[in-house]
């Protein structure tokens, strides 16, 4: 068994091993004695509670590159059909022009493919860089707040070390866009950043502008496991765990809208209602702002959780892991809920014993919304093969899926699931130029990324390895050879 | 996967399921295909002949014997079964659940060399059909956990017993000198305790006498731990040793040498750094072809070719599917795959997942190649078989083709049309 699976299920050795803390005391503060108080104090921007509030913004700007076309490719799309001997041009970071045939201007600069692939750039949805960094020693682990059940006042991008020496590996792998996710400790893990695989000095230089947030939740083994002592212990006490949170959140939720509604108008001299940190991100996702991305493998709990997320009028945009998705892929498609998936992990646990490689194949033939992901920094660099192997599991029985929709897996379904479709996942004009140029057919063992950009940038290529992204970290502790 | 061949078929390997004497009395002779013996060079239009489970022939232009049932090949690769060597198949059949685990023993401060991990191999365990369908026909099954973590046995994918699995054991004794493990508080402490334990055991094994009268010095585990290193001082078993970093690898090799040991790397994420001096004593190494992360302070220099300089500078390489597997054991495919992307030559690729592994545990003489007198391990690939659209078409072990579905493949057989309640 890997690390990285033992990761997964052990939610977080360090913290695993210290026992729970005792339960939280109520996430919300007394009330503020304000007969005490001469007169309304300022909140502050802090004291707000703001939907759609950006207090760590991106700092993220691609640098200026100059207008190029890649001609004579095999363009994987993943809107379309094939393109054989297709011609893609890409200016001020975006893609201009894509087809068989595009008039490129003159002076452009040309990269002639040579029948070679190009497709999106690749979207990992589940991905802990950054928040497990390598090496992978305690004082690195910041993956999972394993002290309470919920912990949806942390966010992931509060963890992400930028020195990471797996973002530069990510890249190489044709990673342009990841989801970092908070732990599956935890019923509410925390909020998740979206980030480029960019080199940066802070998780703002890397933050994906505009993204919207994500929430972790996780159901089963792990969240009863974490907690056995303190609870929840058992698969019910999850369940009332996520019940009583959302109680809470719609509450909070009312009280907010209300006050921010009235809070400019003359008569309205209320004071402001508390604010909460885990409240904030609970009701945020009930005002549809922030995206629910729920960790789940059983077919059973999965249909538990569509029926909480409709009690409580919030959707799940994308279940993860999602190892028994086959067995109720026709729900998730009429639920239009994404299945993010490893195509060959199981029987690591319990609720992972069903694992079968045709998962993703049957959910695709179902109608469904399949993701390969990884939760893992290997399969993330070689979602590709990942995907191989689906496609290959699918054909053996008899659900063959195309390479033109297989790329559907890595590109622009999870560019769906991150809110951000209409401006990655596939080649299309007006989509940023997150591109991947491969050696060969991606989905064969032997290909590999020969270049990618992100926003029309070049950001690797195999073929100068001087220019290659080192971190910080790597600097004289890893050999340049094995960069 | 073997389902495109339709009904006939099925029915026929139900009869040789059922009859197994019957199945090795008629003799199958797979034409037409690529042959890559391994031990040789490739084959076109070769043909290959299994009977009683051995292979008795293998060539270009070779008779077929009288009655031998034909295996159409033409278009097929036929290689020698693939090897995991690094596994806990059989041993464990859910991680996280304990009363599955059968692949570590309390032992003593850390030893536990007297566990043989074959007694605890479970034929009834669903994991060896999904390994066995997709090309794996041997695996190594390793003991896991503490300093010294017992003997490791190499089986086969196909048998109704323990003692039918296991090919030959022990094959090796599985020890881990990565700074992270046992209850070391540095790696010379390790070693010190490596030292320890070996002094201790070349002492037994020159007095048993005396100490059966209790007439020896205090030693640091029991006799049963001391008795089961011999062979690894006398040289006939090696002394599987996980480790990673350069100098950790060099301080085994200096230790090899002072006892006399012979040792085998398994995971070496910086073996290519000292690869000459791996070749020179004749190490081999077992490598993932994935592993590119510096995940750890003493694998900083892990870099994905690895097995390519490794095998460049002479260096025996294994390729396993990185980490200790059980589900996935079916993914050495991919490892040796990743390794000719990132190197190593096609040949030497299959090499390292058939004779390689079979020649560095000691069974190279019965398994590893298509050579006549060896097991008849062999499977017909509907290409190459390191490719994910590639099929094993036909998997014999030890002349056996046991068709069956995987437990995997009967829940997506069950639930592939949606909607099914």
């Amino acid at each position: 068994m890997s690390s990285a699976i033992l990761l997964l299920w052990l939610a977080q050795p360090a913290t695993a091993q210290t026992p729970p803390k005792p339960p939280a005391a109520p996430a919300t503060t007394p009330p503020t004695p304000a007969k005490e108080e001469t007169k309304e104090p300022d909140p502050g921007k802090g004291g707000l509670s703001v939907p759609r509030d950006d207090p760590f913004p991106s700092t993220y700007k691609a640098p200026v590159s100059p207008p190029f076309a890649i001609r004579n490719a095999t363009l994987l799309t993943a809107a379309g059909p094939v393109i054989p001997n297709g011609t893609i041009l890409v200016r001020d970071g975006r893609i201009v022009a894509i087809g068989a045939t595009v008039d490129v201007p003159a002076g452009t600069t040309i990269i002639d493919a040579g029948g070679k692939f190009v497709t999106p750039g690749i979207i990992d949805d589940h991905s802990h860089l950054g928040v497990y960094a390598a090496p992978g020693v305690d004082a690195s682990s910041d993956g999972n707040e394993a002290t309470k059940p919920n912990t949806a006042d942390v966010w992931a991008e509060h963890s992400v070390w930028p020195q990471d020496p797996q973002f530069p590996r990510n890249l190489a792998g044709g990673v342009t866009t990841l989801q970092v996710l908070p732990g599956s400790a935890n019923l509410f893990g925390g909020r998740s950043v979206v980030l480029k695989v960019v080199p940066g000095r802070t998780a703002q230089d890397m933050k994906f502008p505009g993204a919207l947030y994500g929430l972790k939740m996780a159901c089963g083994e792990n969240p009863k496991r974490v907690y056995a002592k303190s609870g929840p212990s058992t698969r019910m006490g999850n369940v009332a765990g996520y019940r009583a949170a959302w109680i809470q959140a719609e509450q909070y939720r009312r009280k907010w809208d209300k006050y921010l509604a009235e809070k400019d108008k003359a008569e309205k001299k209320g004071s402001a209602p508390d604010r909460d940190l885990t409240n904030e991100t609970l009701a945020e996702v009930l005002r549809g702002n922030i995206l629910v991305h729920n960790h789940c493998y059983r077919a059973d709990e999965m249909a538990q959780m569509i029926d909480i997320a409709n009690e409580f009028g919030y959707k799940i945009r994308s279940f993860h892991h999602v190892v028994e998705g086959y067995k109720i892929a026709d729900r998730l498609a009429a639920a239009g809920i994404a299945a993010s998936i490893w195509a060959d992990w199981g029987g690591f646990k319990m609720e992972a014993l069903d694992g079968v490689k045709a998962n993703a194949a049957i959910l695709q033939g179902a109608g469904a919304r399949a993701i390969i992901h990884s939760d893992d920094p290997s399969g993330s660099q070689r979602l590709n093969q990942e995907a191989a192997k689906a496609m290959a599991a699918g054909a053996a029985i008899g659900l063959p899926v195309a390479p033109a929709d297989a790329i559907k897996w890595l590109t622009i379904n999870p560019a769906w699931a991150l809110g951000l479709d209409d401006k990655i996942g596939s080649l299309e004009a007006g989509k940023n130029a997150d591109l991947v140029l491969w050696s060969g057919d991606p989905f064969s063992v032997y290909t590999r990324t020969d270049k990618v950009w992100i926003d029309g940038v070049l950001r690797y290529d195999r073929s100068a390895p001087d220019t290659r992204w080192r971190t910080d970290f790597e600097l004289g502790f890893v050999p340049a050879e094995a960069r | 996967m073997l389902r495109l061949f339709g009904s006939l078929v099925l029915f026929a390997a139900a009869l040789l399921v059922a009859t197994p004497a019957r199945v090795l009395a008629q003799p199958i002779a797979i034409v037409g295909g690529r042959v890559h013996p391994v031990s040789g060079p490739v084959i076109e239009n070769g043909t290959v002949i299994i009977d009683g489970g051995r292979i008795t022939a293998v060539g270009a232009s070779v008779p077929l014997p009288v009655g031998a049932r034909v295996v159409d090949a033409k278009g097929k690769w036929v290689t020698p079964g693939l090897v995991n060597a690094l596994t806990t198949l059989g041993l464990s059949e859910v991680d996280a659940v304990a009363s599955t685990n059968d692949a570590s023993a309390q032992g003593e401060a850390g030893i536990a060399a007297a566990l043989r991990a074959w007694d605890g191999l479970n034929p009834a365990s669903v994991l060896w059909t999904p390994a066995r369908n997709e090309g794996v026909t041997s695996v190594v099954a390793v003991p896991t956990g503490g300093l010294i973590a017992g003997q490791a046995a190499f089986v086969d994918t196909l048998g109704e017993t323990r003692v039918a699995l296991v090919r030959r054991a022990p094959v090796a004794m599985v020890a881990n000198l990565t700074a992270t493990t046992a209850e070391a508080k540095s790696r010379g402490d390790l070693l010190m305790r490596l030292r320890q334990l070996l002094d201790d055991a070349r002492t037994y094994g020159l007095k048993k006498v005396a100490f059966e009268r209790a007439a020896t010095r205090h030693f640091v585990v029991s006799h049963i731990h001391l008795e089961a290193l011999q062979p690894v001082l006398a040289g006939k078993l090696p002394l599987l040793v996980a480790v990673d970093r350069a100098a950790d690898i060099q301080s085994l090799l200096d230790l090899a040498k002072d006892y006399r040991l012979r040792v085998i790397v398994q995971g070496g994420a910086e073996a290519w750094r000292v690869a000459p001096a791996l070749a020179a004593a004749k190490v081999p190494v077992l490598v993932s072809a994935l592993d590119n992360i510096p995940g750890s302070f003493d694998a900083l220099g892990t870099r994905q070719e690895n097995a390519a300089l490794l095998r460049r500078a002479g260096v025996p390489v294994v390729i396993t599917a990185g980490a200790i597997e059980t589900f996935n054991v079916r993914n050495v495919k991919q490892h040796a795959g990743n390794a000719v992307a990132y190197g190593l030559p096609w040949d030497e690729a299959l090499r390292a997942v058939t004779l390689a592994p079979a020649e560095a545990f000691g069974v190279a003489d019965t398994v590893g190649s298509l050579a006549v007198g060896k097991a008849a391990n062999v499977v017909v690939w509907s290409g190459d078989p390191f490719e994910f659209s590639t099929r094993a078409e036909h998997v014999y072990v030890r002349g056996v083709e046991h068709v069956e579905r995987s437990r995997q493949d009967l829940l997506s057989d069950r639930y592939k049309t949606p909607g099914r309640e």
